[in-house]
């Protein structure tokens, strides 16, 4: 199943004028707040009609402006995830699940109502009505009325945005669980770089209503030319197997080789991981650093060098366990000589690591 | 009922049964007609808001003469109903007509200005969920509407019960036939002798007002609730 969209569409401030195309997995629409992002999935739910361009998943026309064809979004197999949940304030939750499951009647088995509730640990909820239900569970609720819904292509923009930190760590396992169980393929929208190196199959990175880059999370975070959600969330994306867990409260992962030290994860051993590591959390040293109390030191070559605005620079470092991206001032950079081809070591503090930055 | 003579209880049964069918066939239309005007947007819309709004700035008198001069039995549409059998001319029926069109107004503002208290977010996301347009008003729209659908009905139902002018212009006051009560009243206040009937007639006018009234309340209430899931 892959998603085609090519359209273009005057919004208030800006145009918008992207194309991309979303194979199966989990496609995260990346960029600022106001890059146009929703107004791309609301084109393909069919909520917004653009001017000109063409929307298919898989050959399934949905929008072809030449011939002005546009199927209503009622027809499009969709499971929409909003930021604000949009449930039913006026049926329970048990009925919340199942509206979509009533006009997909006809569409073939898909999902069971119990497997959902138990994926989604709703059981306890059936009953309530949305309004006596916390903001974490109403997102629990959308996931699985969309879910439910026997979708070909699963819609979700912002679902995290609206919920604070916890339960942002208590929802983000289930998008992992989707991608992961589910063979629908997911639209993302997200401003946040960890819910893209967490989630992403393929990133598309939009900013002024334009595509900037599209590709593997890994490609398109650790890439010194995207900056589209702003400097601060610059990061290289590692992928990594759990090795071990210490009695100290750390766990140790394998990165191409290269030992990882974090606070401790509650995933089991073996399992693959992708970690997140923001740019400035990362020093650079020319020489191996001795005496450090950071545990993970990759030595590594630069490969590219890229000057931001302001007074720092991203520095791209080639290691055994990936590319590391670090920030730092260009006036460190001037005074250490890094340059491309220079070989170099990249300092990573344990606790730098954010929980929120790792996942399976 | 021996403290009512024949006349002024006719009177009584008379307008509610013209009240209960204006407001009940008047619904329909009415819930439509504020579906349009708060969700869709058309060239002379405004029109359409215009028209519906007439009878409540027109004299009723005014009303009524238009009323006689299209649905009498010689007006262009009152002629067309009348090869089909249906006369709405000096009979109870063109009384309903009267009242109906006369409540009209103030059924369409109580019910628009619950339609558009709805977020139209509701109603996208039952449309990506696969509720066509129709199923997504009688699923999210309607559920969420119903106190101010209840409530305009009330407002309408006792608007009806009040009406005068248009009525006794279109249809006339014979008693048993178009007499509702507020006719009634009128009519025994032009005869020497007649105060206490009006004064009765008067006292049950106000009763079944304020008890409209109170249910209208009472139920509107009651579905709020079971909206908003309390």
């Amino acid at each position: 199943m892959t998603l085609d969209v090519s359209v273009s569409h005057r919004l208030p401030g800006f145009d918008l004028d992207v194309s991309f195309q979303a194979p199966p997995g989990v496609t995260v629409l990346f960029g600022r707040s106001g890059a146009g992002k929703t107004a791309v999935v609301n084109t393909v739910a069919g909520l917004l009609r653009p001017d000109r361009g063409r929307v298919s998943l898989d050959g399934w026309r949905w929008f072809d402006s030449e011939n002005r064809y546009w199927l209503a979004p009622h027809k499009r197999r969709l499971g929409y995830v909003f930021q604000e949940g949009r449930l039913f304030p006026h049926l329970t939750v048990r009925q919340n699940l199942l509206y979509g499951r009533w006009f997909a009647k006809n569409t073939g088995a898909g999902e069971s109502l119990d497997r959902v509730v138990d994926m989604l640990g709703i059981g306890a909820l059936l009953h309530r009505r949305p309004e006596r239900l916390s903001g974490g569970e109403k997102q629990r609720v959308a996931i699985g009325r969309a879910l439910l819904a026997n979708p070909k292509l699963i819609l979700a923009d912002e679902p995290l945005a609206a919920l604070d930190e916890a339960r942002k760590a208590e929802i983000l396992p289930y998008f992992e669980r989707l991608r992961d169980e589910v063979s629908v393929p997911i639209l993302y929208v997200s401003h946040s770089a960890n819910e893209v190196a967490r989630l992403a199959t393929t990133v598309v990175a939009i900013q002024d209503g334009k595509v900037l880059r599209q590709g593997s999370a890994a490609e398109v975070l650790s890439d010194p030319m995207v900056a589209p959600a702003g400097i601060r969330a610059v990061g290289a994306v590692l992928e990594a197997v759990v090795a071990a867990h210490h009695d100290d409260g750390l766990s140790e992962l394998n990165a191409g080789g290269a030992a990882l030290f974090l606070p401790r994860i509650p995933h089991e051993t073996g399992r693959h991981m992708r970690v997140r590591i923001a740019a400035h959390e990362v020093i650079l040293s020319r020489t191996r650093p001795q005496g450090l109390s950071a545990l993970n030191i990759l030595g590594g070559t630069i490969d590219q060098i890229r000057p931001g605005g302001g007074p720092g620079a991203i520095v791209s470092v080639v290691t055994p366990a990936g590319r590391i991206l670090a920030r730092v001032t260009r006036r460190s950079a001037d005074a250490l000589g890094l340059a491309e081809g220079c070989e170099c070591y990249a300092v990573i503090k344990t606790v730098g690591i954010a929980p929120e930055d790792v996942g399976g | 009922m021996d403290w009512l003579s024949p006349q002024e209880w006719q009177a009584v049964a008379l307008s509610l049964r013209v009240s209960f069918w204006a407001t009940l066939v008047g619904l329909p239309f009415g819930v439509f007609v504020a579906y349009i005007l708060a969700r869709w947007s058309f060239p002379g819309k405004q029109v359409l808001n215009g028209l519906v709004h007439l009878p409540l700035i027109l004299p009723p008198v005014v009303t009524g003469y238009i009323l006689l001069m299209t649905f009498g039995t010689t007006g262009p549409v009152g002629s067309l109903l009348q090869q089909a059998g249906v006369v709405f001319a000096f009979r109870w029926t063109g009384a309903a007509l009267a009242a109906g069109v006369m409540a009209f107004p103030l059924m369409v503002r109580a019910i628009r200005l619950s339609i558009e208290a709805v977020d139209p977010k509701l109603e996208q996301a039952a449309a990506t969920l696969g509720a066509a347009r129709i199923w997504v008003f009688a699923t999210v729209t309607l559920p969420l509407i119903l106190p101010g659908v209840v409530a305009g009905a009330i407002l309408a139902f006792a608007k009806a019960m009040g009406e005068f002018g248009a009525t006794i212009t279109f249809v006339s006051n014979i008693p048993g036939q178009t007499q509702t009560l507020p006719s009634a009243v009128y009519a025994f206040l032009q005869v020497p002798g007649g105060e206490n009937s009006a004064v009765r007639l008067v006292l049950i006018s106000v009763a079944i007002a304020m008890a409209a009234l109170m249910l209208s309340e009472l139920i509107a209430r009651r579905i709020a609730k079971r909206v908003a899931g309390r």
